[in-house]
């Protein structure tokens, strides 16, 4: 099946004051795809899905829905719904004329509305809400009326801007699944924006990295996890060890003095270049066993496991382990050639500026 | 203990400023002059004059109100949406006019409409007919209007103000036009502004003499006229008190009508 771009942003401008924050965006959505815009704030992110929402209009560039030119369309023509931040639930109606508002104003009759109400509440597993007001519900409750008056209406996509954000932990991860399950069930495109990177890598298909109005990453979240293209990246998305290396040849690469051996090709000899290591696999072991011997200068239980910082080779390692190793223990570390991430260090100064932001 | 020596002050302004003056009105109106009990003073509002007034009080009262609010509310969403109104500019010079003395402001008016005055001048120059409004109801519908705008655009525009943004952005998102957002949305959201608006305007309005008395040339004869007559030129104090409690019916339902609507206190200015 040829897969068509639902929605299309086409080299999409937009300053707010003189400051210029998306430049020359472009992205392709498909249909029935769970997609998530994440960076730090201001980065555009918000503003993208303003703009596919229709409460924004682009300096520059078109958005074009199914082929169709729609920048100019008001918000109340496009086939899009939007869920917000803090849910934006009308407070002057009870939960039913909540969810019904949409349908009530394109005219559906009185059963199709009953019945959407009641499908729609029990899709967030809300049933029996009808009658009670906005403000005895909590967060939680909010936010599903909030997704729930958006789907009754049958988009084409949802945009969904930090609907978790106001959040506690638990009801998150609850909330996050029962959007993959309302996500599968209904077949509708979402399109999800946040600056949780937890939230981005467990629910979407793909996942779009942002900094400072550009692209910094696109990919699944597994790609985007294990394979960042640069240090912004790989800062941004889980804990991680960016170091200095330079490029031997081939397959190895020096860091801190010490030879490392990685499966990294096509980057030239004596090539200085950035090293990604994932905490998790650092792999510590007793003295002269590893590539490095080090010190643990600090340990901490973070739950699941010990989050360690290792003084070796004149930089400080992050390295998490299930077992602990008291501060102070000389050890050594080492890391399996295929976790280490070889990435070009940025061109340009103003790449550099980008990168190291946040 | 020593918190309440502080009220202490604003107790005894109380006592003098309201309690008191009302017991004494109230003892007024339901006595005559030689001190018996009557209803006499509070049934005089039926009869032809005085009720004549009232009836008159009450119609352009309500009239002026509806201008009030047919100016205001569309003014609020206006200043609302402006990067002027946000930072209060615009709304301050709507409110500018409040601070004034509100009798300089009514004999400006005056000034402006009588036979001879700007108004008249400026359209005889340009060759139009002149304006005959002076003592007519109208330029007291026109004076009670110019007072008592600022008291409207007040709360309404608070009121306004504070509806989210994203609750009018859900609206239009679920596909809503701007008559329905405005219709579902914004007006039942302020409410409470506009219910404080009103009262605000329509019972200063109803009781008031001095704009009758400068606008109206004593042509004009409001409620509030006969009850100062009462008290000055009159000298029927008890009259005037029964009168004045009969008025008081009116402030009392507009003062339950804010606490009706207004629990939050939203739309209040005071």
């Amino acid at each position: 099946m040829r897969q068509m771009a639902l929605i299309e942003l086409v080299d999409i401008s937009k300053s707010f004051d003189g400051e210029l924050v998306l430049d020359e965006f472009n992205l392709k959505i498909k249909e029935n795809e769970f997609i998530t815009l994440l960076g730090p704030s201001g980065c555009g992110k918000t503003t993208t899905l303003r703009i596919l929402g229709g409460f924004e209009t682009p300096d520059t560039g078109r958005v074009m829905f199914q082929g169709e030119d729609i920048t100019d369309l008001a918000p109340n023509k496009r086939q899009i719904n939007t869920v917000f931040q803090k849910y934006a639930l009308f407070p002057n109606m009870n939960i039913a004329e909540n969810i019904a508002f949409g349908l009530k104003i394109s005219g559906k009759s009185k059963e199709y509305i009953k019945d959407k109400v009641k499908y729609a509440l029990k899709l967030v597993n809300l049933s029996g809400y009808e009658k009670r007001s906005v403000d005895s519900l909590s967060g939680g409750q909010q936010q599903r009326i909030a997704i729930a008056r958006a789907i009754v209406n049958e988009p084409r996509v949802l945009l969904l801007d930090e609907p978790l954000g106001a959040l506690d932990l638990k009801l998150r991860q609850e909330m996050q699944y029962e959007l993959i399950r309302l996500k599968n069930e209904l077949g509708i495109t979402f399109l999800y924006v946040t600056h949780d990177q937890e939230e981005a890598l467990t629910m979407s298909d793909k996942v779009v990295v942002m900094n400072q109005g550009y692209i910094q990453q696109m990919g699944t979240p597994e790609e985007i996890y294990n394979e960042p293209e640069n240090a912004f990246v790989a800062d941004f998305i889980g804990d991680s060890n960016i170091i200095d290396g330079v490029m031997m040849e081939d397959r190895i690469v020096k860091i801190c003095g010490c030879v490392f051996p990685c499966i990294d090709e096509g980057f030239g000899k004596k090539k200085p270049v950035d090293v990604v290591i994932r905490p998790e696999d650092i792999i510590i072991g007793k003295p002269g066993e590893g590539i490095l011997d080090g010190v643990v200068t600090s340990n901490v239980f973070i739950g699941v496991h010990y989050e360690m910082c290792i003084e070796a080779g004149g930089f400080e390692w992050l390295a998490q382990n299930t077992v602990s190793y008291p501060v102070g223990q000389k050890v050594s570390i080492r890391v399996t050639p295929e976790n280490i991430q070889i990435m070009n260090k940025p061109q340009s100064e103003d790449e550099e500026a980008l990168a190291l932001d946040e | 203990m020593s918190k309440k020596i502080f009220s202490g002050p604003f107790l005894a302004f109380m006592l003098c400023g309201t309690i008191i003056p009302l017991g004494v009105i109230a003892y007024y109106g339901i006595t005559d002059r030689s001190g018996a009990f009557t209803f006499e003073n509070i049934k005089a509002i039926t009869t032809g004059e005085h009720w004549e007034a009232l009836m008159l009080a009450l119609m352009l009262a309500l009239i002026s109100t509806v201008i009030c609010l047919l100016i205001a509310f569309p003014l609020g969403l206006i200043l609302k949406d402006s990067k002027l109104g946000k930072k209060g500019f615009m709304v301050f010079i709507f409110i500018l006019p409040m601070w004034m003395n509100f009798l300089l402001r009514t004999m400006a008016w005056q000034v402006l409409l009588e036979k001879n005055g700007i108004i008249n001048q400026v359209l005889g120059f340009i060759g139009l007919p002149s304006l005959h409004i002076i003592n007519t109801p109208a330029a007291v519908v026109l004076g009670m209007v110019y007072d008592y705008l600022p008291f409207m655009i007040l709360p309404i525009y608070n009121a306004l103000i504070k509806i989210d943004k994203n609750v009018i952005e859900a609206a239009y998102d679920l596909g809503a036009g701007f008559r329905q957002v405005l219709q579902k949305v914004i007006i039942p959201l302020s409410v409470p502004g506009i219910v404080s608006g009103i009262t605000m305007g329509f019972v200063p309005s109803l009781t008031t003499f001095a704009v009758s008395n400068i606008l109206g040339g004593g042509k004009v004869n409001l409620i509030g006229n006969i009850i100062e007559h009462e008290f000055t030129t009159g000298s029927n104090w008890n009259l005037g008190a029964g009168l004045s409690l009969v008025m008081m019916i009116f402030i009392v339902i507009s003062m339950a009508l804010i606490e009706k609507f207004d629990r939050n206190g939203e739309g209040n200015i005071i």
